[in-house]
């Protein structure tokens, strides 16, 4: 193929992810990204180490102090310090969020393919399923299946399975309909390549990388949803610290330890930003012509 | 300084220059120190290939230069008004009732969700005060005059409606709803199919001629030019190569890139004639040329050209060309 | 224009499978309950009698199509089960919280239009210069913000600090109702905006390049009169559908919300029954909520229909 149909085909918005035009150290968002994530990670992993405290160690004589040599961040309505709980917060928060997307998108990416790719009647089902589950906002569905399934990680970890895979399989399918009709993948079909062959080779890595983008904000919803259910009361069952949690057993001291409620809220505000930092950049990075 | 006409000219454009800043008193040059006089009635063409800045130069004078391109001198006087440092109150007020423009492409021009009769009405009621119901009248018989069949209903559609042509119709119904002194074309016909385009060249000079309204036309296109207007600019890297009126410069060109451009073009008279492309490509306009912009393609090129810049200068009655050499290339009929 | 409406019976059509697909996951909500769904209500300390006298009353001795058509028979009636906690019927239950949700919505998606319009219009006016990077980047700390944290924050700031809101709850009169709603529809209105604004500043920046806002101008329009007669509807089309598929979102924010600021509709409907283990009331609420949002789409299609004249959705009924 010449250069000028190699040009052309990538405007259209099917080129192969493997074309980069920028080393990835050069794109500002994703490294500005990536540190912010490193630091949320690292201080998550380092926990046990760096932590003045064990989080769940209950001192009811030193109840809901401000700020100290011994709390920097003050202690909760049982005693417990603030600082220890907002850092092994993060192991629980990060942990499912990131562990959370695994599963819709293996599952979706794969119903998204087959449905784009095989179309008719397949297509049609799995779309009306999908709509189905459109129908539910996403809190209500998690909050209805958590709450049947038992709270805890593993339902959790399953409510959000079942809910959020739709969105991967729409994505997905969407990008192998646009890619299905590209001359390669076309070309390849002609040159008598198998249907799974054509759909690995060709199709997958391009729609792929649209999955991974999306995957960023995906992994920040999935940590607002926890942190939700957290507050709701429906999530991680206590002790344990979790930001949403924190959040809610605060509110009620917030005319004075207002703090309490504001940490856990920044340091998922600030997650999200670094996820969405790296979802930017690798959006730049994966697809440079859908830049908008 | 008008220099064509004995009537004062409804639209002088002096010494033009446009660019795009790339930082404070730099500029990377589209056109360079462009005049030219429309007098009033008369229907003026500027012609050249794409990137000659014919389209630029149209788009200063209407104020509707894209984001990043700047007057860096010169004026546009319409009247006795500068059309190129005017406010945006004052042009607003103008554009319409006596200055107003048609577009090239009828397919983006209108508005998708307005019905074609309230986009021409708009004009009308905004500057002649007319009522709602007697704007849309006014629409209506726009719509007739420009030839359309059944008015009253083609009035109510929306533009995905209708075809190119009756699209462009409706520009043209549109551009002259207010009767405007002086109409600005920009490459009017060029989306259109060829049989198409003739109707709506006869239709626009018809309907300027019986308004009274000037005509200024940006086009590539030879024939049409020669087949509406009556004088003419040729243009080239962003300067006037060749200015005159369009029987002399058609009969004898006196500059070497409208010579080269007439051998480009197919001629009707005389179909056995070879099409002589023109070599090389236009010059960057990012890094101009020390001396002629048409230099490096032109075959009567010597040394002497490449190191000077050149001006428009007259040469016999009412012509004028960027050429230096013209006495020794072309022989001209003082 | 009526003309173009023909396919609105074909649109409600469609959302017929959607709907009943609904009610199948709603009824499955049940039997996702780990071991025996009536012990699971009633809790570990229920007699076993009283254990066999709800599977009776659930119907769970039935096989599932069964207990499935029962299911729809009685929705088709009207009849959404008994609460056990309000001893009242669910139905009713559900109608008394539904006007309180819905101003809720109603309330925050005219809040996130104030917003988002002129905030887009705003960064459009001048892309590329700083106000439209500081309207593209804030989205993006906007869009990690968890709605009931935003909440608990305009709670603290403006309910208990400048006390010129009050801390929660719904109030008697429709002005107070509109005061008391302020801050949670503020907060809900806060969370979509960004993805509002990205999509109108988006839309709004191919129509002001676009050929016929240069046609407009030439007819002289300009300020008020170009924006609102020729971009403002044509940007508004693509951001339709967005603000449609967001009420979804905006909905199941309110659910959330309503816990934040102790507001008697739905979603506290649905955290009290979860906590109650009312299992009726959860079914019926998720039911309510996801019809909803299944007739917001057909509405979208309408008013999208409306506003666009080259959109003819009898002929284009998968995209």
């Amino acid at each position: 193929m010449s250069a000028v149909a190699t040009l052309r085909r990538s405007r259209r918005g099917g080129q192969p992810a493997s074309r980069r035009l920028r080393p990835w150290y050069k794109n500002g968002s994703l490294v500005a990204g990536l540190i912010i994530v490193g630091i949320m990670v690292l201080l998550a992993v380092l926990a046990p180490l760096i932590s003045p405290d064990n989080p769940l160690h209950q001192n009811l004589d030193q109840a809901l102090q401000g700020p100290s040599g011994t709390h920097w961040l003050g202690t909760d309505k049982l005693g417990r310090d603030v600082l220890s709980r907002l850092l092994y917060g993060a192991r629980v928060d990060l942990k499912i969020g990131f562990l959370a997307v695994l599963i819709p998108f293996v599952v979706g990416s794969i119903l998204g393919a087959i449905a784009g790719y095989y179309g008719g009647w397949i297509d049609i089902i799995i779309m009306r399923v999908v709509d189905v589950f459109y129908a539910f906002p996403l809190y209500l569905l998690v909050i209805a299946l958590v709450f049947v399934l038992g709270s805890g990680e593993r339902s959790i970890y399953l409510a959000i399975a079942l809910v959020s895979w739709v969105s991967y399989c729409k994505i997905v399918r969407g990008e192998v309909i646009v890619a299905r009709r590209q001359e390669y993948v076309q070309a390849a079909r002609l040159g008598g390549l198998k249907n799974m062959r054509v759909l690995a080779r060709h199709v997958g890595p391009n729609v792929v990388s649209q999955a991974i983008t999306y995957a960023m904000s995906d992994i920040i919803m999935d940590i607002m949803v926890i942190v939700t259910l957290g507050y709701l009361g429906l999530g991680i069952t206590p002790p344990t610290a979790e930001w949403g949690s924190m959040i809610s057993d605060a509110q009620e001291f917030i005319t004075t330890l207002w703090w309490m409620a504001v940490l856990p809220g920044i340091a998922v505000v600030i997650t999200g930003l670094g996820l969405s930092l790296i979802g930017d950049g690798l959006g730049d990075l994966l697809s440079p012509e859908r830049r908008r | 300084m008008p220099t064509d006409t004995q009537l004062k000219p409804v639209l002088s454009v002096q010494h033009v220059s446009l660019g795009i800043r790339r930082s404070e008193g730099h500029w990377d040059p589209l056109v360079r120190d462009v005049s030219f006089d429309v007098g009033a009635g008369m229907r003026y063409g500027l012609v050249g290939e794409s990137g000659s800045g014919k389209s630029m130069t149209l788009k200063a004078i209407a104020g509707l230069l894209p984001r990043g391109v700047e007057v860096i001198e010169g004026q546009a006087w319409f009247g006795d008004e500068d059309l190129l440092t005017m406010s945006a109150g004052r042009r607003r007020q103008i554009m319409g009732p006596k200055l107003s423009m048609i577009f090239q492409e009828p397919m983006t021009a209108l508005n998708p969700t307005m019905r074609v009769g309230a986009q021409i009405a708009e004009g009308p009621r905004r500057h002649l005060g007319l009522s709602k119901k007697a704007a849309m009248d006014l629409a209506v018989e726009m719509i007739a005059r420009t030839g359309i069949p059944d008015p009253v209903r083609r009035a109510r559609a929306y533009p995905h409606e209708l075809s190119g042509g009756l699209r462009q119709r409706v520009m043209i119904a549109m551009a002259l709803s207010c009767q405007p002194a002086l109409v600005l074309c920009d490459e009017p016909t060029t989306a259109l199919d060829v049989t198409v385009q003739d109707q709506v060249l006869r239709l626009l000079t018809q309907l300027c001629e019986d308004m009274g309204s000037a005509l200024v036309f940006v086009t590539h296109d030879l024939a049409v030019i020669s087949q509406t207007c009556s004088r003419l600019s040729v243009m080239y890297a962003g300067q006037i190569m060749e200015q005159g009126s369009v029987r002399d410069v058609y009969r004898a060109p006196l500059h070497p890139y409208t010579e080269a451009l007439f051998e480009s073009a197919p001629d009707f008279d005389d179909p056995e004639r070879m099409l002589k492309p023109i070599p090389g490509l236009p010059p960057s306009l990012t890094h101009p040329l020390p001396g002629c912009a048409f230099a490096p393609r032109c075959r009567h090129v010597v040394e002497a050209c490449t190191t000077s810049a050149k001006q428009l200068a007259p040469v016999a009655d009412s012509r004028l060309t960027a050429c230096d050499r013209v006495h020794e290339i072309f022989e001209v009929n003082a | 224009m009526l003309g173009r409406l023909k396919f609105v019976p074909m649109r409600i059509l469609q959302a017929v499978p959607v709907a009943f697909g609904v009610t199948v996951v709603v009824f499955l909500l049940v039997h996702l309950i780990p071991g025996n769904p009536a012990e699971s209500i009633l809790g570990a300390q229920a007699t076993p009698a009283r254990v066999a006298a709800l599977s009776k009353q659930m119907g769970l001795d039935e096989s599932l199509p069964q207990q499935y058509l029962h299911f729809l028979s009685n929705l088709a009636h009207g009849n959404l089960g008994q609460s056990y906690t309000y001893q009242t019927s669910v139905l009713s239950l559900v109608l008394q919280r539904v006007p309180v949700t819905l101003t809720l919505v109603l309330y925050s998606v005219v809040l996130m239009l104030i917003i988002s319009v002129p905030l887009s219009a705003w960064a459009a006016s001048r892309p590329g210069g700083a106000r439209d990077h500081a309207v593209r980047v804030v989205p993006l700390v906007g869009l990690g913000m968890p709605q009931f944290w935003v909440g608990v924050m305009l709670l603290l700031v403006f309910a208990v600090g400048f006390k010129w809101f009050p801390v929660g709850g719904y109030g008697q009169t429709f002005s107070q109702h509109l005061w008391y709603l302020f801050l949670p529809a503020l907060t809900l209105a806060i969370s979509v905006s960004p993805v509002i604004i990205r999509s109108l500043r988006s839309s709004m920046l191919n129509v002001l390049e676009s050929d016929y806002v240069a046609t407009a101008r030439s007819k002289g329009a300009g300020g008020w009169s170009l924006f609102s007669g020729h971009v403002l509807r044509n940007a508004v089309i693509p951001a339709v559908s967005i603000v449609g598929v967001n009420v979804g979102y905006l909905v199941g924010g309110t659910l959330v919300i309503e816990q934040v600021f102790a507001i008697p509709g739905l979603g506290s409907l649905l955290i009290g029954s979860i906590q109650a283990r009312d299992f009726p009331s959860v079914q019926a609420v998720a039911l309510f909520v996801a019809v909803f949002v299944v007739v917001v789409g057909v509405l979208t299609d309408i008013v999208y229909t409306l506003l666009d004249p080259r959109v003819d959705l009898t002929r284009r009924i998968e995209v």
